[in-house]
């Protein structure tokens, strides 16, 4: 079972069609007690991050999480916001504390340099990283569906999972043991993000 | 690299897709979902969904319809018409939209473009303009489906909705909505050059040549339309191979 984790963040009703469609059982909620029945979790969200992290600790959710996680080793996917949550610190509105389970700041993009206009919305060119089975059976450089304006910055290097270049290279997608995390929205990026979530729950 | 994007509109009455010209004669196009799955199909970058619906009572057809079109379709969908409240937001999102696009509503209060980017964060917010000629010959911002003289200007106002928060905007003309004569590219390219955020074009798309000089000649984002989809021959994927054969960098379909 899929255990898409509510926290009041927006499009979980996609994420959770979009595994029913895979044939997944799912559960959505944002009750510990609920939510401990399933064998991997989903972190979605679209919103900002202190509202995010904030949402997550009234909740009782962080540490929950946090147990399903390092002690359960319950897989878990990071979606989005919901990736960004699991960096050290985010600065989106002010400075506010991560879930920290990734050693990364969430920073916003830079691209004033390169003319580039920010949000980052649409459709780009994903590099996946070799040995990730999220990642089985798609090509390298598919395209992915992103719609954000802050990004994941890793200290260490073996986090980055892969990468997409929107004016320089940022990172599209995290992984550290069982804890992986993608800046675009696999629940929206037709048939590459369906394959992706269609691997997630077959590992 | 970032991709133009292809994204067509459907325009909802009640429930039903409709098409008109300059925001009047409007004539049935047929089921939302139905046309939301074959654009799917065929690949569209997005979707945009605006609904003219007066009538507060039967909004909720609208839920239901983002609702049903999010089931079958695992795309981006941008959902407008009508939203005056965080609430109206968050129901959206809650049934499956990405993006939401605030008009009348962010001109009448413009702190409610500010106050919905802290909810949901700026990505989440577009502001759409509708703009047509007033009688001095200047562009001017409507409200209210085109009906309401707002006295706005539009790079004005587009300067001030992305200082608000906006996170892209939604730019149609209604002088050539559904006219299929081209993008007002003037108008177009003035706000595009005045914002930092995505702009994306709307309003007269009638070839596929159109749908590229809105990117090239307009510096727009992405291009909307509706009328080329729904009254001629052309799809997503004749359009595709067109802006690409034309140089303009868009999504490959392939994933293996």
């Amino acid at each position: 079972m899929i255990g898409i984790v509510d926290y009041g963040m927006g499009n979980l009703r996609s994420v959770a069609k979009a595994f029913e469609l895979l044939g997944a059982e799912v559960i959505v909620s944002g009750k510990p007690a609920e939510l401990s029945a399933a064998e991997k979790l989903v972190l979605p969200g679209v919103g900002a991050f202190g509202d995010g992290i904030a949402n997550l600790q009234r909740l009782g959710l962080s540490e929950f999480l946090h147990t399903e996680v390092f002690e359960n080793k319950k897989p878990i996917l990071g979606i989005c916001l919901g990736m960004q949550l699991m960096a050290r610190r985010g600065f989106e509105r002010g400075r506010h504390k991560g879930l920290g389970w990734i050693d990364a700041e969430v920073k916003r993009f830079q691209v004033e340099p390169f003319g580039l206009k920010v949000p980052h919305v649409g459709w780009n060119e994903v590099e996946l990283g070799g040995g990730n089975p999220i990642f089985k059976g798609i090509r390298s450089r598919s395209c992915f569906y992103f719609v954000h304006s802050y990004h994941v910055v890793c200290t260490d290097k073996n986090d980055v999972a892969a990468l997409c270049n929107y004016g320089y290279d940022f990172t599209a997608a995290v992984r550290r043991n069982n804890v992986y995390g993608t800046q675009f929205h696999p629940e929206k990026s037709q048939e590459a993000g369906l394959k992706l979530l269609k691997n997630y729950i077959d590992m | 690299m970032l991709k133009t994007r292809l994204i067509p509109s459907l325009l909802l009455h009640e429930g039903r897709c409709v098409k008109g010209v300059r925001f009047g004669s409007f004539r049935d196009t047929g089921n939302p979902v139905t046309a939301a799955k074959i654009y799917d199909a065929q690949g569209a970058d997005e979707l945009l969904f605006l609904d003219i619906t007066a009538s507060t009572q039967k909004r909720d057809i609208l839920f239901d319809i983002v609702a049903r079109t999010a089931e079958a379709c695992f795309m981006p969908l941008c959902v407008g018409g009508g939203i005056r409240s965080i609430e109206d937001i968050r129901k959206l999102l809650l049934v499956g939209a990405d993006k939401v696009s605030i008009n009348t509503a962010a001109v009448v209060k413009p702190q409610f473009i500010n106050e919905s980017a802290e909810v949901f964060g700026n990505q989440c917010i577009v502001v759409a303009m509708d703009v047509k000629k007033n009688e001095e010959g200047e562009y001017e911002v409507f409200t209210n489906c085109g009906t309401k003289s707002s006295g706005l200007k539009p790079v004005e106002w587009a300067k001030q909705a992305v200082e608000f928060g906006a996170g892209e905007l939604l730019v149609t003309s209604i002088d050539r909505e559904g006219t299929r004569e081209g993008y007002d590219l003037d108008l177009i390219r003035k706000v595009a050059d005045s914002v930092e955020v995505p702009v994306i074009a709307s309003g007269g798309a009638g070839s596929l040549q159109d749908l590229v000089d809105g990117i090239v000649k307009g510096h727009a984002s992405a291009v909307s339309a509706a009328s080329i989809f729904h009254f001629t021959d052309q799809s997503i994927i004749k359009a595709r191979t067109f802006m690409k054969e034309s140089g303009l960098d868009v999504r490959s379909m392939e994933i293996r």
